[in-house]
């Protein structure tokens, strides 16, 4: 092959303060193949494509398209130059018919005014050639998740498109909807595009993939011919040598049963049971938008509850709010620690002391200041977080720094059961070590665990018992040798009785 | 994060330092003081400074409420008509009292205040259910709330102030003096001392600035943050009734055009004074001095004979300054410049 690539990197890094982001990375894609990025959550992989999108700029390396130094600086730039990316989350404004959003910023005119009719009929025209069936009439809010996805995918087809960045575009699809997008991920790339896919699900690569590049820690690890590799070989380049060392060795002992879950229904979740028992980690696995942490949000109030009965420690809790839910002692570990975790703009000693006065140190009407004081140290000293960093602005610490402060909020209040949303998302593998420690302790001093994680290896190495959602619902409940990658996966997909 | 090559003892070093801390109001006092030391002979005096300090005191017990709706994330335009409101119904209710017990002054007066607060009571716990319960935004919350009550004022009076009132009310909440201080600033002393308690040392006070910073995470460390922004506007209107209340002694009348501008000011003492308009953060000490400076300007002005409709433009300008220093701080805070 003489033809350059589309698009190549060399060198390419990216460095955040205490974390190297992305390595030294070489990549490259041809016309007319798909390219699969894989690897582990913090591998690197969206870091990449961001750089690729113009969403980010590289530290040093280089991004070349069709053989020529460029430099990305706004995702404008990359759609100039014909890289479109399809992210996890959508660039539609939900307010708006589909055929606004899909001419959005260049709409047809008819002299000063936008020629409605003109557009309306591009949009299904457009629509069509894909084989998309959508009103072009229609609001973006009130079509389902896997139409809208379509749409964005339309909006890429504006001039000339030679590079789809799809990432995980079948996170929260079912089967039917999964087979529709690989039909016309083949045409394009029948069509002679570039497509660079992203996704964990290792079953469907067999299907699209031409090559596969698998990331992990920030580096790449290896570019192999989807024909001349298997799962097994791409799980264990993947996942390779640091699950033993970040892992600790947990004593299970699981005891009573402290949380009892029957028939569950809420935004998202359809109908759930469960328990939590002291002394155990129990982990949730599922795609995005499986309910498994829309569930433990209900149950903490966070997200109104439907229907079914949530008992704790023998009290009836179904439906209260999140308060007198953390009262009776449980935990909610929030996935978001930006938005929902932490005051960003105020030091991490006034974030734990909120938690403290709530808590351990909430007698009376005053601050104590000083059981506050020695309090918040023994905790500060407990996650490892170095003195050096207290007094700093949240926003100004890492990630990790900034989950270790998160994890200090839920030592404050005595609970009983943890519910872990999430735990070590954006968090570097030092500290994710330290974190899991933390996790285990708990567990072995007889509290109940939840880990509810997107990271599989995660889920495998901590929990004692897996709990996979699917859509909704519970679709597998895994002990000893069956918690394994293959079948929790296997599990991930189960749509009424069909798997992928 | 730069390489720091010096880590030496420079004036600009310090600036920053202090305005990351307070905010840009001791940069604004000292210019102030100098800017109307030169214009005016008669300006940096004790005599004038004593009387600026005595004026400021209706500003600062307003600005305390306000302060306290700012840092947990809101703001309160309605303040300015809870004075009038305040003012109106406790004058209103003292006439029609004084006939009924005419040997019994201090009963009058008392039930005079306690239907200024009560009014002003509910009027906050209206404010703060819309903005708590109903999540209407804190602006149209408080300026639909401005309207209609500033609507009663002038309905139940109207628009003829309300004079009459018991000699005893103007002469000691007015004019009165308590060991030669006067009962205005007294009783601003206390309020202050009572907010700097309530607000660095309890927990009520600790949970509205967490309510402020982030409201999600507040609620996920248990705290009651309907309940909590609820008290906050409750307390800021009871604040702006005792204002009312004060101001009503002082001139001896009741009057619904009271306190037209106190809600501009009020903003301005705080943001001026480092109380973030996004809320969580915010100290007593500053927003006192923070009402003081605003009057000391107007002060100046005048002793420089300006005109109080271009004072108009300057308080505005310095409202819309002091957000602009704010936006400054909070990137400097957040590490991002």
């Amino acid at each position: 092959m003489t033809q350059p690539p589309l698009i190549s990197t060399h060198d390419l890094s990216k460095a955040y303060p205490g974390v190297k982001a992305l390595d030294s990375v070489d990549f490259d894609l041809r016309a007319g193949e798909v390219h699969v990025l894989f690897g582990e959550n913090g591998a690197g992989k969206s870091t990449l494509i961001s750089l690729l999108a113009g969403a980010n700029t590289p530290t040093s390396g280089e991004v070349r398209v069709n053989g020529q130094p460029v430099s990305i600086a706004s995702v404008a730039e990359a759609q100039a130059l014909g890289i479109y990316t399809v992210f996890q989350e959508f660039s539609l404004i939900p307010t708006m018919s589909v055929a606004e959003n899909i001419f959005l910023g260049r709409e047809p005119k008819a002299g000063p005014f936008v020629n409605h009719r003109l557009m309306r009929r591009e949009a299904a025209r457009m629509l069509a050639e894909r084989g998309f069936e959508i009103d072009p009439a229609a609001m973006v809010a009130q079509l389902p998740r896997a139409q809208q996805q379509m749409v964005e995918i339309a909006k890429a087809f504006h001039g000339d498109l030679s590079v789809l960045i799809l990432d995980e575009p079948t996170a929260s699809l079912s089967n039917r909807e999964v087979d529709h997008l690989f039909e016309f991920v083949l045409r394009m790339k029948a069509a002679g595009l570039g497509i660079i896919y992203i996704s964990h699900r290792i079953n469907e690569f067999a299907r699209i993939a031409d090559r596969v590049t698998v990331l992990r820690d920030g580096a790449k690890i290896d570019t192999v011919a989807m024909s001349d590799t298997n799962d097994q070989a791409l799980i264990a380049m993947m996942a390779g040598r640091e699950i033993t060392d970040v892992y600790p060795q947990i004593n299970h002992a699981p005891g009573e049963v402290v949380l009892n879950v029957e028939n569950l229904h809420a935004w998202g979740v359809d109908g759930v049971d469960l328990s939590v028992r002291r002394g155990e980690v129990l982990g949730i696995a599922g795609l995005v938008g499986s309910g498994k942490s829309r569930m433990f949000r209900a149950i903490a109030g966070v997200n109104a509850t439907r229907e079914g009965r949530v008992q704790f420690r023998g009290k009836d809790i179904t439906g209260q709010i999140t308060r007198k839910v953390m009262a009776a002692g449980l935990y909610y570990l929030t996935s978001d620690r930006k938005h929902e975790g932490l005051n960003m703009a105020a030091p991490a000693t006034d974030n734990l002391t909120i938690d403290l006065m709530m808590g351990s140190c909430a007698n009376g009407p005053f601050l104590r200041h000083r059981a506050i004081g020695q309090e918040m140290a023994r905790i500060f000293d407990h996650v490892e977080l170095h003195a050096h960093y207290r007094a700093r602005t949240i926003a100004q610490l890492s990630g990790g720094n900034q989950q270790k402060v998160l994890f200090a909020k839920s030592f404050c209040h005595g609970s009983e059961l943890y519910i872990f949303d999430e735990p070590t998302v954006g968090v570097d593998m030092g500290t994710r070590a330290a974190l899991y420690r933390l996790i285990a302790e708990l567990a072995e001093a007889g509290k109940a665990v939840v880990v509810i994680s997107s990271d599989l290896p995660e889920v495998m190495n901590l929990a004692n018992r897996v709990v996979v959602m699917a859509q909704g619902r519970v679709s597998a409940e895994l002990t000893g040798d069956a918690i394994n990658e293959a079948d929790i996966l296997k599990h991930f997909f189960q749509e009424t009785g069909a798997d992928a | 994060m730069n390489t720091a090559t010096e880590t030496r003892f420079s004036p600009l070093r310090i600036a920053r330092t202090v305005f990351i801390r307070v905010g840009v109001l001791p940069f604004l006092l000292a210019a102030a003081l100098v800017v109307f030391s030169l214009t005016s002979q008669a300006f940096l005096t004790t005599q004038n400074l004593i009387n600026v300090g005595r004026q400021s005191v209706y500003l600062i017990l307003v600005s305390m409420g306000q302060m306290l709706v700012l840092i947990s994330g809101g703001f309160d335009l309605s303040v300015g008509m809870v004075i009038a409101l305040s003012s109106v119904v406790s004058a209103m209710t003292m006439v029609a009292l004084m006939p009924m017990f005419p040997d019994a002054v201090w009963l009058v007066i008392a039930l005079g205040a306690l239907a200024g607060f009560a009014v002003a009571a509910v009027v906050g716990a209206l404010n703060g259910v819309g903005v708590a319960v109903f999540g209407v935004s804190p602006f149209i919350m408080t300026l639909g709330v401005a309207s209609a009550g500033a609507g009663l004022a002038l309905f139940l009076t109207g628009g003829v102030p309300v004079s009459n009132l018991p000699f005893t009310f103007g002469d000691t909440f007015g004019f009165g003096r308590i060991w030669n201080v006067p009962v205005p600033v007294l009783i601003a002393i206390v309020v202050i001392f009572v907010m700097w308690i309530y607000m660095a040392h309890m927990r009520n006070g600790a949970q509205i600035y967490a309510v402020g910073g982030n409201i999600k995470a507040a609620n996920l460390s248990g705290i009651d943050t309907r309940r909590t922004l609820i008290r906050v506007y409750v307390i800021c209107a009871l604040l702006a009734g005792l204002t009312g209340l004060l101001l009503t002694a002082r001139v001896e009348t009741g009057d619904a055009n009271m306190g037209s501008s106190m809600a501009l000011e009020s903003i301005a003492a705080c943001v001026i004074a480092g109380v973030s308009l996004r809320g969580g953060i915010g100290r007593v000490e500053n927003v006192v001095l923070g009402g003081f400076f605003i009057i000391l300007v107007q002060n100046g002005m005048n002793l420089a004979q300006i005109s109080s409709y271009m004072q108009m433009v300057v308080l505005g300008s310095l409202l819309i300054l002091a957000v602009v220093f704010d936006q400054l701080r909070y990137r400097m805070i957040m590490g991002q410049r």
